[in-house]
């Protein structure tokens, strides 16, 4: 019997295709942001009001994770932005993997924000960097305000959090406040928006915010 | 269930480290594992056993050193251990926290022996 030392991380191969995928995306100036939450809390229709609001504007392209279907992908179509659908069979989050493969189908030179949308999942995404420069959380009001206390990894690791489905607030078993303090607990320097994207309340300062993190370019 | 690809990484580099030229089986497997790294253990183990079959690794021990929240406090200067659900200071409160380790997923070491006859 002999012990053979090893001293390797685990996610070795994902965080070298990770670096390749960020040091390209600098090279072309475009700002990524990596949109993590659970199943339902509002991802996909955040970035509709986000592509809405930013039409005409900021010249934004989409890659969209999904575990089964491409109707994330059909929906985002309609506003005329380079998309692309990543189906991952059964596959809980995405790697760098596949993003780096849909990187690759898109015309990047004048794309200022990149923005993708992972599987709904609080736990597994927040292991497999994308190369992405922020992950932004999504938590919506429906799912109750412990949310950040029950799945630490993933709130400590964004750098953004949007409470989604505010105008829900008065129906259910949510408080907005113990919501936002639970989060910033886990992590004081996240940037807190709140958002409904019912009503758009949110949605323009959410944007300004995007519009001050990318370079201008072509839209 | 992201502990199959987990469990598939440390296969490809535990069969790297494998000397070429012998046949050897791995008998354990020893992975240090942060408490937050977001990996569960009964799941991790049973992808292992489940795609080692057939491979050098099939019947490896994975043995798990779990590695424990710690941060480092700016308000008190102490480095100690924390609650992942509370990510607070337990000394003074504070919350000006850096993490020093518990998101470890690492292979450490192997331990290997020779490939025994069957009957």
């Amino acid at each position: 019997m002999s012990v053979i030392t090893i001293e390797r991380k685990v996610l070795e191969k994902n965080d070298e295709l990770a670096r390749q995928n960020r040091s390209l995306l600098a090279q072309k100036g475009i700002f990524a942001i990596n949109v993590v939450s659970s199943p339902g809390a509002g991802k996909t229709s955040l970035l509709e009001r986000t592509l809405e609001h930013l039409a005409g504007r900021l010249a934004v392209a989409v890659i969209e994770g999904d575990v089964q279907t491409d109707f994330d992908a059909q929906r985002v179509a309609k506003y005329n932005v380079p998309a692309v659908q990543i189906v991952t069979a059964g596959g809980c989050h995405l790697e760098a993997n596949l993003v780096h493969d849909a990187l690759g189908k898109i015309d990047l030179s004048h794309i200022r924000l990149l923005i993708i949308e992972n599987v709904g999942n609080l736990v597994c995404p927040s292991n497999y960097d994308l190369g992405e420069a922020m992950k932004v959380v999504v938590a919506s009001t429906t799912e109750g305000d412990d949310k950040p206390l029950k799945y630490p990894g993933m709130f400590r690791n964004s750098s953004v959090l949007i409470i989604n489905k505010i105008d829900l607030l008065p129906y259910v078993n949510c408080r907005i406040e113990t919501l936002r303090a639970n989060a910033l607990r886990i992590n004081p320097s996240l940037t807190v928006f709140d958002t409904s994207c019912t009503t758009g309340a949110g949605i323009p300062a959410w944007c300004d915010w995007l519009l001050a993190r990318t370079t201008p370019g072509a839209t | 269930m992201h502990e199959l690809s987990i469990a598939q990484s440390i296969v490809e580099i535990v069969l790297q480290h494998l000397p070429k030229e012998e046949t050897v089986s791995v008998k354990t497997v020893r992975l240090r594992l942060g408490t937050m790294a977001g990996v569960v253990s009964d799941s991790l183990e049973f992808c292992f056993g489940a795609i080692t079959a057939g491979t050098p690794l099939e019947g490896a021990r994975l043995e798990i050193e779990h590695v424990p929240l710690k941060a480092h406090c700016s308000d008190c200067g102490r480095d100690t251990d924390i609650e992942p659900t509370l990510f607070m200071c337990p000394s003074c409160g504070g919350t000006s926290l850096t993490v020093l380790s518990g998101r470890e997923m690492q292979v450490r070491d192997i331990e290997v022996g020779e490939n025994e006859e069957v009957g």
